[in-house]
């Protein structure tokens, strides 16, 4: 029980380093305990690594499967987190009030975007270590610069997390569960992942080269496969959606 | 209790489309605990977030512990604790999770475990939320409220859909919030509530203030009271009616009862019955009518259906 003085006011907000770390800490715990959060982020790009890599069902060109695979489904993991897995969790958290609650608490705004990003940086920690181990255990042999590679990696978040972000701050929790489900898996196979680009006809390459997910896997392929320098022109497209896509949801995100 | 204002609204006007949820609302709540009651569709939840930041009033000024609280929201938001009406939880977050997490916000907070077993939640604390019962959904909300020891908490109807334990624990911690020297503003519905626990309740219809007042200055500024008693039928009511102060009415409703309407206190009584001695009457089934809030809520906001 308690005693008089128990409730007395001492109000103050904690210290924001402790407050976003306490709330990137709070929304990787929730991540990782989804089950359809991990069958996207860490199931589905560990089973298509595992299955194309060791079975050659596609033909992904002259040398190991593996060479070819491992770059596409380091993007498919950071679209799985940044984007897809983003996007069903914040709009459920909107539904259901939390981003309203939040908002009355001492953690600002900012702090709590920050948070969700940290989040998505660490869990995109574990899925590429996780994929890597895969990767070296079927005979890959990556090339390149990990500074080119690192540049890829974050750009990409920053893009898949605007969309995913605007999606969640503006439609329904329901909309975006299946919509973006729905671009999970046509980007999966028209986004350069698992299918190389070039199966597709001329006209839809174009198109397709456009994409993030096809700019994050080629730009990886270029450096970890061929071991080229800095892929400019991905980088530039990642760039581009990156600033488009958080511009908007900073524009259009409706927190309740 | 009264002394700077915790909240004060003037002239607040709120509109979603065509709509105006509230219409020129002024408001004032001092310490202690403010109850504001009103129909559905009232404007008691716009107000309410107006007053925590969630909303922008259309005009008028809203102050909240003296600060505005849009525009100065974070040195507002660590001093206030708001319990919406439902929600604001992870649904994968188990109870003590979600309230360590919100507690480590704080500079200062309560201790978690106190809480959780002074709410009754102690079972409850590995249970994700969406298991929780709607009960204890709203007691981890109130304790979500409070943990960060604020100045002042908003409760969103906090017992709406609670079993009568549940309820009184509820209400005994508004009472040893207010003890303490939180304030507290609460919406509700339910009328005892109101008498139970506010110092001061506003009424609010249609977007305005109605009432405002202490529960027992409402009920007795709202409408008269009514005294009846039995007796022998056919007694000269105008011979009593002379005796009693002018406002009053009297009259015999059926053979052998009479109802006096006006307003009844302890010298009313005492002229009564002195009435009844000398004129060999003997009073049966005296009973004095205190007219409840709900009474007066109904009066002031009509007995139609509101959607």
């Amino acid at each position: 029980m308690t005693t008089v003085g128990t409730f007395a006011p001492k109000p103050g907000a904690a210290p924001l380093p402790r407050m976003i770390a306490a709330q990137a800490a709070l929304e990787t715990r929730m991540l990782l305990r989804n089950g359809e959060q991990l069958l996207l982020t860490v199931v589905i790009p560990t089973l298509l690594l595992l299955l194309f890599g060791s079975v050659d069902i596609v033909d992904t060109g002259a040398g190991k499967a593996v060479d070819f695979l491992a770059p596409g489904i380091l993007a498919l993991a950071v679209m799985s987190t940044a984007f897809t897995g983003q996007a069903i969790a914040t709009g459920f958290e909107r539904r259901y009030g939390v981003l309203k609650r939040l908002a009355s608490s001492p953690l600002p705004r900012w702090g709590l975007m920050t948070a969700k990003t940290a989040s998505v940086l660490v869990t995109e920690v574990l899925q590429v270590v996780l994929l890597t181990v895969i990767a070296y255990a079927l005979g890959w042999s990556p090339h390149g610069d990990p500074l080119s590679v690192l540049l890829l990696l974050v750009l990409g978040t920053a893009a898949f997390s605007g969309l995913g972000l605007l999606m969640a701050g503006t439609l329904k929790a329901e909309a975006t569960l299946a919509a973006a489900n729905l671009v999970f898996l046509l980007l999966l196979v028209g986004g350069g992942v698992i299918v190389p680009l070039d199966k597709f006809p001329a006209g839809a390459q174009d198109v397709l080269a456009l994409l993030p997910i096809t700019a994050l896997s080629d730009g990886l392929r270029d450096v970890l496969q061929h071991g080229a320098g800095m892929p400019v022109g991905d980088l530039a497209v990642l760039v581009v959606w990156a600033v488009v896509g958080l511009a908007a949801a900073g524009r259009f995100f409706r927190w309740e | 209790m009264r002394s700077e204002p915790v909240v004060q609204v003037r002239s607040l006007v709120k509109r979603y489309g065509a709509k105006t949820a509230v219409d020129g609302l002024d408001l004032e709540a001092g310490a202690g605990v403010t109850a504001v009651l009103g129909p559905n569709g009232a404007g008691k939840t716009t107000t309410v977030e107006t007053c925590e930041g969630y909303r922008r009033p259309d005009s008028g000024t809203v102050r909240v512990l003296g600060l505005d609280p849009v525009r100065e929201a974070s040195a507002l938001r660590p001093r206030i604790g708001v319990m919406l009406q439902s929600g604001g939880v992870y649904s994968g977050a188990r109870a003590d999770e979600m309230l360590r997490h919100v507690a480590r916000l704080h500079a200062h907070p309560l201790d978690v475990d106190t809480l959780i077993e002074r709410l009754g939640l102690t079972g409850c604390g590995r249970t994700s939320y969406r298991r929780l019962s709607g009960g204890q959904q709203q007691r981890l909300a109130l304790a979500m409220a409070v943990v960060g020891r604020p100045e002042l908490v908003f409760l969103d109807e906090p017992t709406a859909g609670l079993d009568p334990q549940a309820r009184r624990a509820t209400w005994d911690l508004v009472r040893d919030l207010r003890a303490d020297g939180v304030s507290v503003i609460l919406t509700t519905h339910y009328m005892d509530e109101a008498e139970q626990l506010a110092d001061d309740v506003a009424i609010i219809d249609s977007g305005r203030v109605v009432a405002q007042g202490s529960p027992e200055a409402l009920c007795r500024g709202g409408a008269e009271n009514t005294l009846r008693f039995t007796g022998r039928p056919g007694l000269d009511v105008g011979s009593l009616l002379k005796a009693l102060p002018v406002d009053s009415s009297a009259g015999e409703v059926t053979p052998g009862a009479y109802r006096i309407v006006g307003k009844v206190n302890p010298q009313l009584l005492a002229t009564v019955t002195s009435w009844c001695a000398q004129h060999g009457v003997m009073p049966d089934r005296i009973s004095v009518e205190r007219h409840t809030l709900e009474d007066v809520f109904l009066e002031l906001t009509g007995k139609e259906l509101r959607s």
